[in-house]
C-alpha cells in the first residue's frame, strides 16, 4: 500500500450522514472535548487522528452514545444522525447503537461460536424471519468481514479460538450484521500485526461502498491509506478537518503540520 | 528443667549468637559493611539458625520418642501375674502412668517429699490414701508392683529429660560455635538464610499435607474395621437405618441409603433456594446497583455468611418450623406432621448458602471483561440482554464452580439438620416429613455410649468416608468444569 495513492485520489462530495455541532464533553470536572463541529459524510471513511488523550476516542463514543454507560460523563451540544438529534429524549440509545455500530480497539468476540457471534445482533433485533434467513445474514456478514473463507468450515467453533486479526474481522462482521448506517472503529488495528492490519484496512476500504465509516487511529500512515476525510484533534479541540490529501500535504494549522511531521505527539 | 526454661535458654543462646555473628562478620570486614558478601544481619541469622534449628528438631524428636521408650522399659517390668483377667497390659500401664503423675503432683504440692515418693512401699503405707488426700485421681488401690513401676517410671522419665536438657544446650552451643567459625566476610550467609526460609516453608506445607493424609488414613482404616464387622453390601444397599443402642451389635440395620437420600433431598431444597436468589442478587449487585448501594449491600449479605450455623439451626427450629407447620400442618393443608422436616432444614440451609453463591458469583461476574459488555452494547443490546447472553455465559464456569462449592457445604452441614430436619432416617418423597442426613447420624452414632469397637460406632467412619468421597467428587467436577471452560473464555 502506497501512502500517496489515496492522497491523489479525488474525493467526490457525499451527502452528510452525521453532524456534530458545538459538542462539549465533560468527565466529571475534566473538559474532554471542546466545541467540536464535524460533518461525517455517507460512504466515506473519516479518520480521527491526534496524540493520546486528545479526546478522539471520547468523541467517537459520543456518536453512538456509548458514553451513556459511564456515569460521570456529560455531553452538551447537538449530534445529528440524518438530521435528527441522537441525544433527544425520544431517541432510544439501544436502538441508536444498532444504527451506529462499533468495533473496538481490542477484538472482543463473545464466548460463543463464530456463528452465534455474528447472529447475536440480528437475533436481538429480530432481523431474520427464519433460520435460513439468519444463515444467509451470517454468511453475508462474514463475507463482508472478509473472513468467510477462513471460517466457513468451523462456524460452530468458538470465536475466541481465532487469531487476533481473524477475531477483529469477526467483530467487524458482527457489527455489519445488524445493518448499521455508520460504523465506528476505535483503533481497530492497534492490537494486530502488520499482515492482519493490512487485511483489516483493505476491508475498511471495501466497507466504504455501503457505509459511512469513522475510524480512530494513532497511525498517520493508516489514516492516509484508508480515509478520505481526516480530523486532527489536539487537547480536546478539533484543530483541522478536511480532505485527507490536503491535511497530509498542505495543512492549514501549524499544529497539524507539527503533528504529522512528528514534532508534537 | 522445665521445657519452657530450656526453650528460653536456647533462644538466649541464639540471640547472643546473632549479636556475635554480626559483629564478627563486621570485624572480619574491617568494620566496612560494603566489604561483606551479605548484609550484617544475615550473618547474625546464620548463627542463630544454626543454634536453634538442630536443637529444636532434636527436642521435638526426643519428646516424641522418650515416652515410647519409657513405656516399653516399664511395661517390661510389670510381672505377668499382676495383669488381671479381662484387663490388659495397656490398662495396667495407664494405671502406672496415673500413679506416677499423682506422685509428681503430690511432690509438687508438698504433700510428700521426694524421698517418700521414691521409696514408699504400698505394702507398708497406704500410698493410695495419701494420693487421694493430695487430691490426685487414683482409680483402684495402688498395688506394690504398680507403685514400683510408677516410681521407676518417674525416675527413668526424669533422667531422660535431664539428658535431653544437657544435650539440647550442648547442641545449641556447638551450633553457635560452628557457625561463628565459618563467619567470614566472604561467607554467603544470605544464601544460607534463604535456604533456611525455604526449609521453613516446605515444612509448613508438608505438615498441612501430612495431616490431611493422616486424617484420610484414619478414616480408611476405621472404615476397613467397620466392613470387617458389617457387610459392605448391606451398608451401601440397605434400605433401613436402625442401629441398636444396646452396644452389642448384631441386630442393627445400618443401610446408608436413607441417610444419603435425606442428605440429597435437603441439599436440593437448599440449592433450589440459594442458587436463584444468590445468583440474582449477584447480578443486581454487580451490574445494576450503584456503587453506593453495592458498598452497603454486599457487606450486609456477607454478614449472613458469618452467622454460626447453630444460630441458623435455632432459627429453623423456633421460627421456620412453626411457621411452615401453620401453613402446611393439620390446621392448614394437612401435609405436615411436625415442625422438623426436610422443607424446614432445606429452606434455612438455603438462606445460609445465599451469601456463598452471591459473593462468589459477584466476583466472577465482575471479572468478565468490560470489553464484552461494550461489544454487546455497541450492537444495540439492552442491559438484560447483555447479561443473559454475554455476561452469564462468560461467567458460567465460575458460577457452576460456586454452586458446586455451595453444594458441598450443604452436604456437609450438620447443625441445621439436627435441629431442623429431625432424626428419623426415612426414604420418602414428601418434603414435609422429617428426615435425617449422613452428618447428623455421624454425630448421634459417636455421642452415645457405644463401645468404639462396635459396628454402631465404627459406622460413623464409613459414613464419614462416604461423605468425603461424595464431596471430593463434587469438588473434582467443579474444578474440571472451571478448567475446561476457562481457556475458552479468555
Amino acid at each position: 500500500m502506497n501512502d500517496m495513492t489515496v492522497m491523489d485520489s479525488t474525493v467526490e462530495a457525499q451527502r452528510t450522514k452525521m453532524a456534530a455541532q458545538n459538542v462539549n464533553v465533560y468527565y466529571g470536572d475534566t473538559h474532554a472535548i471542546k466545541d467540536v463541529n464535524v460533518e461525517i459524510e455517507d460512504k466515506t471513511v473519516t479518520a480521527f487522528i491526534g496524540p493520546s488523550g486528545c479526546g478522539k476516542s471520547t468523541f467517537l463514543r459520543c456518536l453512538n452514545r456509548m458514553n451513556d454507560t459511564i456515569d460521570i460523563c456529560r455531553v452538551t451540544g447537538d449530534i445529528l444522525l440524518e438530521g435528527e438529534d441522537i441525544y433527544d429524549k425520544r431517541v432510544d440509545p439501544v436502538q441508536l447503537r444498532a444504527q451506529v455500530g462499533m468495533v473496538f480497539q481490542k477484538p472482543n468476540p463473545f464466548p460463543k461460536s463464530i456463528y452465534d457471534n455474528v447472529a447475536y445482533g440480528p437475533r436481538i433485533h429480530g432481523l431474520a424471519k427464519n433460520k435460513a434467513d439468519l444463515d444467509e445474514i451470517v454468511e453475508r456478514s462474514l463475507r463482508r468481514g472478509a473472513i468467510w473463507d477462513e471460517v466457513k468450515d468451523r462456524l460452530q467453533s468458538p470465536g475466541t479460538g481465532l487469531s487476533g486479526g481473524q477475531q477483529q474481522r469477526l467483530c467487524i462482521a458482527r457489527a455489519v450484521a445488524t445493518e448499521p448506517e455508520v460504523l465506528l472503529m476505535d483503533e481497530p488495528c492497534s492490537a494486530l500485526d502488520p499482515i492482519a492490519t493490512a487485511q483489516v484496512e483493505e476491508l475498511i476500504d471495501e466497507l466504504r461502498e455501503s457505509y459511512s465509516v469513522v475510524i480512530v487511529t494513532h497511525s498517520m500512515q493508516q489514516a492516509a491509506r484508508v480515509s478520505q476525510k481526516t480530523a486532527f484533534f489536539h487537547l480536546g479541540n478539533l484543530v483541522e478537518f478536511g480532505p485527507t490529501g490536503q491535511i497530509f500535504t498542505n495543512p492549514e494549522d501549524p499544529r497539524t503540520e507539527s503533528y504529522i511531521t512528528g514534532r508534537i505527539g | 528443667m522445665p521445657l519452657f526454661w530450656l526453650i528460653l535458654i536456647v533462644l538466649v543462646i541464639a540471640a547472643v549468637g546473632y549479636m556475635l555473628g554480626r559483629s564478627r562478620a563486621l570485624a572480619n570486614a574491617g568494620g566496612d559493611s560494603r566489604e561483606l558478601h551479605s548484609l550484617p544481619s544475615y550473618y547474625g541469622w546464620n548463627v542463630a539458625l544454626k543454634a536453634m534449628v538442630p536443637t529444636f528438631v532434636l527436642l521435638i524428636v526426643w519428646l516424641l520418642v522418650q515416652p515410647l521408650y519409657v513405656n516399653s522399659v516399664i511395661s517390661g517390668m510389670i510381672p505377668a501375674n499382676v495383669i488381671d483377667d479381662g484387663s490388659s497390659r495397656g490398662l495396667v500401664m495407664a494405671e502406672v502412668r496415673r500413679a506416677a503423675n499423682g506422685l509428681d503432683n503430690a511432690v509438687a504440692q508438698g504433700v510428700m517429699d521426694e524421698e517418700f515418693a521414691r521409696n514408699a512401699r504400698a505394702d507398708f503405707t497406704d500410698v493410695s490414701q495419701v494420693l487421694k488426700d493430695a487430691g490426685q485421681i487414683v482409680t483402684t488401690e495402688v498395688t506394690q508392683p504398680v507403685l514400683r513401676a510408677a516410681q521407676r517410671y518417674r525416675i527413668v522419665n526424669a533422667t531422660g529429660y535431664q539428658i535431653m536438657s544437657i544435650v539440647a544446650v550442648v547442641l545449641a552451643l556447638a551450633g553457635t560455635l560452628f557457625a561463628l567459625r565459618e563467619t567470614r566476610a566472604l561467607f554467603r550467609a544470605r544464601n544460607v538464610v534463604e535456604l533456611g526460609i525455604h526449609a521453613l516453608l516446605v515444612g509448613a506445607a508438608s505438615i498441612a499435607v501430612l495431616t490431611t493424609v493422616g486424617i484420610l488414613l484414619s478414616l480408611v482404616f476405621n472404615t476397613w474395621e467397620f466392613f470387617k464387622l458389617y457387610p459392605a453390601s448391606d451398608f451401601f444397599f440397605g434400605l433401613n437405618w436402625a442401629p441398636s443402642f444396646s452396644g452389642r451389635g448384631g441386630s442393627s440395620d445400618l443401610g446408608v441409603l436413607p441417610l444419603l437420600w435425606g442428605t440429597f433431598y435437603i441439599s436440593i431444597v437448599a440449592l433450589a433456594v440459594a442458587v436463584p436468589i444468590g445468583l440474582f442478587a449477584a447480578i443486581y449487585l454487580s451490574e445494576y446497583a450503584s456503587p453506593r448501594i453495592r458498598s452497603i449491600a454486599k457487606p450486609l449479605l456477607e454478614i449472613l455468611a458469618g452467622i454460626p450455623t447453630i444460630v441458623y439451626g435455632l432459627f429453623a427450629l423456633l421460627t421456620v418450623g412453626p411457621l411452615l407447620l401453620k401453613v402446611f400442618g393439620n390446621e392448614g393443608l394437612g401435609w405436615m406432621q411436625a415442625g422438623t422436616a426436610v422443607m424446614t432444614a432445606g429452606l434455612v440451609m438455603g438462606i445460609m448458602l445465599i451469601p456463598f453463591v452471591s459473593s462468589l458469583s459477584d466476583d466472577i461476574i465482575n471479572a468478565v471483561p468490560q470489553a464484552m459488555r461494550d461489544g454487546s452494547y455497541g450492537l444495540g443490546a439492552t442491559q438484560s440482554e447483555t447479561i443473559r447472553q454475554v455476561v452469564i455465559p462468560a461467567a458460567l464456569p465460575g458460577i457452576v464452580g460456586a454452586i458446586l462449592l455451595a453444594a458441598s457445604r450443604a452436604i456437609g452441614e450438620t447443625m441445621i439438620v439436627v435441629l431442623g430436619a429431625g432424626a428419623a432416617a426415612r426414604l420418602s418423597l414428601n418434603p414435609f416429613e422429617a428426615m435425617t442426613t449422613v452428618t447428623a447420624k455421624i454425630v448421634s452414632q459417636l455421642t452415645g455410649d457405644a463401645d468404639f469397637a462396635s459396628p454402631e460406632a465404627l459406622v460413623a467412619f464409613a459414613l464419614g468416608m462416604t461423605l468425603f468421597v461424595l464431596t471430593l467428587c463434587l469438588n473434582i467436577i467443579a474444578l474440571y468444569i472451571v478448567r475446561k471452560y476457562r481457556e475458552q473464555y479468555e
